[in-house]
């Protein structure tokens, strides 16, 4: 069993012990400890179940690439699923919870899942829930959903807060082990602005801890003092900017750095931000990112107390926690002899050195010879003993298929595979890499590297992340690479000789499965991706089914698809699977590394960007009066409009109707000012309007309006309203709210990129304008009491505007109807807005005038069949389908969209076509519904012959009105059709004209 | 993230300033073209490996278009110039041949 040691541990302060609780029992470890190595010193090895079979499972690794070890923390508000305890500081009150098991951790119904494992191959939910059809929705997918997922949803909002933060640096160096230290310290003298970042809270990374094993040194004098040394200049340096508990969590084009920087993890009662998102412009990246050691692949390597050896060693020497009283090393390098004496000298037991290579190990094999450990070459575990607990591992020949030497009792396993440099960063950016044979890993081309805007490279690997694993090669590599990164930046380098003393170590031999002839049985329980619960015979299963592509593989298996996204498993499978398809590891080549290296919160991404803050709010000069009285809100794109606006009692339909009704029979006023009002002024301001809207606008007159439709090149409409002519030159065009800025942007594209020698300027000024429409039968009589200026009908027609002055303010007057009735839009100077909106209600007092919101104006065009742009239109629909030929210009031989209606399916008899739909029993029909028609299509589905586009309840009427697109809807006038709706009722209604009300248009030319 | 440079303002500036607009040089066809020239027109675009011509907005800062060439294999920028050209200056050319010798796209060489 795991347990605290009496001494040891650098990272540790045993005089401040904390108490946190896993699982509700409560715990004790010190400052400086994990999650992880505090678990461990409290003899709990088992930390959390796997996905798929439900195994238990320990901690395997110390760092970011721990698979099996994730653990809800925090509770309510701060609950957080998913986090792993390796890179889990542990603070006094933490407190965490296991996942994936039920009822307990110790006793779990799911495991039942293992037992039946040989029934759960490789592809298994594609191959079982296929068929039957019927199955799926009462059998599979409750199964599926039950089984699904990792850890718990967070049931709170998220009570932290987060913050992004801009960075710019000449060197950002990612890694504060030896190789990123050197070269922060080289960039930082050479006068560069320099970042350094380190995900954990230490500096230094693993070669004090390898030092602390095989007693190498730096300039004659311990690595810890180089380290120290190093931090020490660089915080005397002013260019230098230094953060640990901050990872790069992906590189991006032409030198963009994604830091995602732990605040307070570590201490949530400080305040401030948790997470800081630094969004980095580097001009050069240094990656000295390490290396991750791989597993061995031998039956029983997930049973808990099997780890890395390093993650062995870094418990022991880190954190003075022992992984167990006997723990046997197996490997296929010498590194992992540094483990077996660390172990050693922390006064535990090593029966044994399970070395694969044949010749054995070099001179750390000799030193662990030397204490007097048993060394055993060519051999292998073929299987280790135990269920929820390394009890003793079965010993045969590397060479063999199994056969079993020699049974030895253990409590721990510590294995090495080799290592991987980390190269995630190096390829995010498009960084090639390439198979380096001795060692077994793929590390760096550093001849293809992700290049910047002017064809550079700017990134740079370093260190072990460039492929150097001994000491001596690490600081020379370090060196020599910061001094590219730092030459491509104009800096100079001075040369520092540090020097490095420590033991020479023999190759390594890849080592993929453990015996190299293991059968079946060793191989269906020997992990490569412990967390997705991805076996060697998974993986040569996919093979045999014919995966070629390792990304198939990937997908099949799920091998590398967890949240550790393969970093411990993913050359280990490349292996096998190059393995069983018989070609070189470069051939099959590796799945795509994507950021983030690891998961980063969904806080951190969304920054300060949520509630109020999540976008900014676009408010009409009349926006505070609506909010003081009552307004329900709609939203409309970055604006609120009111909806309508309820009294004390009044529902909102209730509301809507008493607008409607006092519009349409006395008067009522509309906050219009959303409307986009784009200006279009130059000698071709008409030629070019001619082009972007299907209508005549050249022909129109100053003094006049006239109602547009925009259609796209693609033919399809994309907005409407209508443009009034301000002078000879000037065209003021009304877009839709939604509209007003990608209708400008459209403008522009056109003038710029097509007709960038025509004569005309455009301006959007819709905020530079309140506009309020005076609506309804009274709507002259209101206006005519503040104003002087003549608004009859003789002066001012339907479809005419006039410069008039009202309640003192100069304003516009445009003789428009959205509505069918009399009705003008009225437009004045921003911040003249609320002025008039008081004197309109004040004027129209006598005849009870009250604003009307969003949904009057929808019910009230509805009533007159007008369309409206997102309901009518989805992108799909031309003005041919909503019957507006009359505004699509003849007499022009070209306008935007005007070829495009000429193709074959555009001009289609059978497109769908806007008709009027009333209800039988004066029922609403369901919005979206679609009318069914005979028979079923190939997918067994019933056909279908139109759809609603809108639908309300019509006051004015009294009864369901709506509109819709149906099979030759205007040739099949008085049929009813059937609207199934999501319930299972069927609504009927008839086919009829979509104008309901003043079909003569009389009232609004009044 | 790319960094591009306005040819109007002469900024260079981060991606998010800008407004991709897809491919360049693209020749409009009209009421009385063929289908097929349509269809080409609308549709039908150029999926390089290597060199492509794309045009940008600064959307976000002077609001004009302009023309940007790129390789999209290493994203290595090799000029941007003005939208309101039907084909690209030689000194735009010239600067693709210097990093890409014996390049061509479409009918550009």
């Amino acid at each position: 069993m795991s347990t605290r040691l009496s001494t040891g541990g650098r990272l540790i302060d045993r005089t401040k012990p904390m108490s946190y609780t896993f699982n509700g029992k409560r715990m004790k470890g010190f400052a400086g400890d994990t999650l992880a190595s505090a678990l461990l010193a409290g003899g709990q090895m088992m930390m959390g179940r796997s996905f798929k079979y439900h195994r238990p499972r320990g901690v395997v690794a110390s760092g970011a690439e721990e698979p099996n070890a994730l653990v809800g923390l925090g509770q309510g508000a701060a609950f957080e699923p998913n986090q792993r305890a390796t890179t889990t500081e542990l603070f006094d009150g933490l407190s965490a919870t296991s996942q994936n098991h039920w009822p307990s951790l110790e006793f779990d119904v799911g495991a039942i899942n293992n037992r039946l494992a040989r029934f759960f191959p490789a592809g298994f939910y594609y191959k079982t829930f296929m068929f039957p059809r019927v199955a799926w929705k009462k059998l599979y997918e409750p199964i599926v959903r039950q089984s699904a997922g990792l850890g718990a949803v967070p049931k709170e909002r998220d009570g932290d807060t987060y913050e992004h933060f801009y960075g710019f640096f000449d060197l950002v160096v990612v890694g504060g082990g030896i190789s990123g230290l050197i070269a922060a310290r080289a960039a930082g003298r050479a006068g560069l602005r320099v970042l350094l970042m380190e995900q954990t809270a230490h500096w230094g990374g693993r070669a004090p801890v390898d030092a602390a094993a095989d007693g190498a040194t730096v300039n004659d004098a311990p690595v810890d003092k180089l380290v120290e040394e190093i931090v020490a200049d660089l915080a005397t340096m002013p260019n230098v900017t230094t953060r640990l508990r901050m990872m790069a969590a992906g590189v991006y084009d032409h030198g963009y750095v994604l830091g995602y920087e732990r605040l307070t993890d570590h201490a949530p009662e400080a305040p401030g931000p948790r997470h800081r998102l630094w969004r980095i412009r580097a001009g050069q990246i240094v990656t000295a990112t390490g290396a991750i050691e791989r597993p061995l692949s031998f039956a029983g390597n997930d049973i808990p107390g099997v780890m890395l050896a390093s993650a062995t060693r870094d418990y022991i020497v880190n954190y003075g926690v022992s992984p167990g009283d006997r723990v046997v090393v197996v490997t296929n390098n010498d590194d992992a002899y540094r483990t077996a004496i660390a172990v050693k000298k922390a006064g535990l037991d090593v029966p044994i050195i399970v070395d694969a290579r044949a010749a054995g190990g070099g001179a750390l094999a000799q030193a662990a010879r030397d204490l007097g450990i048993r060394v055993e070459n060519g051999r292998a575990i073929a299987k280790v003993h135990g269920k929820k607990q390394v009890e003793g591992v079965s010993i045969c020949a590397q060479a063999g298929e199994g056969g079993v030497l020699e049974e030895i009792a253990c409590d721990a396993v510590a294995m090495s595979g080799g290592w991987s440099p980390v190269v995630h960063l190096w390829s995010h950016c498009g960084g090639k890499l390439t198979w380096d044979e001795a060692q077994a890993h793929f590390r760096p081309d550093v001849h293809n590297s992700p290049k910047g805007d002017a064809g550079e490279t700017f990134v740079t690997p370093a260190g072990a992340a460039n492929g150097a694993m001994q000491l001596g090669d690490v600081i020379a590599d370090a060196g020599e690479m910061a001094g590219r990164a730092i030459a491509a930046l104009g800096g100079t380098v001075r040369a520092e000789p540090v020097t490095a003393s420590a033991p020479d170590e023999v190759p390594m031999q890849p080592v993929w499965l453990m015996p190299q002839g293991a059968g079946p049985k060793l191989r269906m329980k020997a992990w490569l991706d412990y967390q997705n619960d991805v076996k060697v015979s998974d993986v040569q299963l996919a093979a045999r089914e014919g995966y070629e592509s390792v990304e198939h593989t990937k997908r099949y298996t799920t091998l590398g698809m967890a949240t550790d996204q393969g970093k411990l498993s993913n050359i280990n499978g490349l292996a096998i699977l190059s393995d069983a398809l018989g070609q070189p590891i470069p051939q099959t080549g590796t799945t795509t590394f994507r950021p983030p290296y690891t998961p980063i919160s969904m806080g951190a991404i969304a920054g300060t960007a949520r509630g109020a803050a999540f976008q900014p709010l676009r408010r009409t000069p009349m926006h505070s009066w609506h909010e003081e009285n009552n307004a329900h809100w709609e939203p409309v794109g970055q604006w609120r409009r009111p909806y309508c606006y309820p009294r004390t009692g009044e529902s909102h339909a209730e509301a809507v109707s008493r607008e409607i009704n006092q519009t349409r029979s006395s008067v009522g006023l509309l906050d219009a000012s959303t409307l986009g009002k784009i200006i279009v002024k130059g000698p071709d301001a008409g030629r070019f309007l001619d082009m972007l809207y299907t209508n005549m606008m050249s022909t129109l007159k100053p003094g006049k309006c006239r109602y547009g439709l925009m259609c796209s090149e693609n033919g399809f409409l994309i907005d409407d309203g209508v443009v009034a002519r301000l002078d000879e030159e000037t065209f003021l065009c009304h877009t839709t709210t939604g509209g007003a800025e990608s209708i400008h942007a459209h403008m522009e594209e056109w003038l710029q990129t097509e007709w960038w020698d025509w004569k005309v300027y455009t301006a959007n000024v819709t905020e530079q304008w309140a506009q309020i429409a005076v609506v309804g039968p009274k709507a002259r009589a209101v206006l005519q009491t503040l104003s002087d200026d003549d608004l009859s009908a003789e002066t001012l027609p339907f479809m005419a505007w006039k410069e008039v002055t009202l309640a003192g303010i100069k304003a516009r007057v445009f003789r428009i109807s959205f509505s069918g009735e009399l009705s003008f839009e009225v437009a004045v100077p921003a911040g003249q807005g609320m002025a008039l909106w008081l004197a309109l209600l004040d004027a129209g007092a006598e005849h009870g005038i009250m604003p009307y919101g969003t949904e009057a104006l929808h019910v009230m065009r509805a009533e007159k069949g007008f369309i409206m742009i997102g309901d009518e239109t989805d992108g799909t629909v031309i003005p041919q389908d909503l019957n507006l030929h009359w505004a699509l210009s003849k007499k022009k031989d070209d306008y935007l969209g005007k070829r495009a209606q000429q193709r074959s399916h555009m001009a289609d008899p059978n497109r769908w076509k806007l008709v009027g739909l009333e209800t039988l029993d004066g029922s609403v029909l369901p919005d979206g519904a679609y009318a069914v028609a005979e028979g079923v299509n190939e997918n067994g589905q019933k056909r279908t012959q139109g759809r609603v586009t809108s639908t309300y309840h019509s006051p004015t009427l009294n009864r369901g009105i709506a509109m819709g697109l149906v099979l030759h809807g205007p040739d099949r006038m008085g049929e009813v059709l059937e609207f199934p709706g999501t319930d299972g009722t069927v609504s009927k209604a008839r086919i009829v004209d979509p104008v309901f009300y003043d079909k003569d248009g009389e009232k609004q030319n009044v | 993230m790319l960094i591009l440079e306005c040819p109007y303002c002469g900024v260079k500036a981060e991606e998010t300033e800008f407004h991709a607009g897809g491919e360049a040089h693209i020749k409009r066809f009209g009421p009385g073209s063929s289908d097929a020239d349509f269809e080409g027109y609308l549709f039908n675009r150029e999926n390089p490996k290597g060199v492509h011509f794309e045009r940008w907005r600064h959307a976000n800062g002077c609001g004009k278009w302009f023309h940007v060439v790129r390789c999209t294999m290493t994203l290595e920028v090799f000029g941007s110039y003005s939208a309101q050209v039907s084909e690209p200056p030689q000194e735009i050319r010239d600067a693709i041949t210097a990093k890409r010798p014996g390049w061509c796209w479409r009918d550009f060489a």
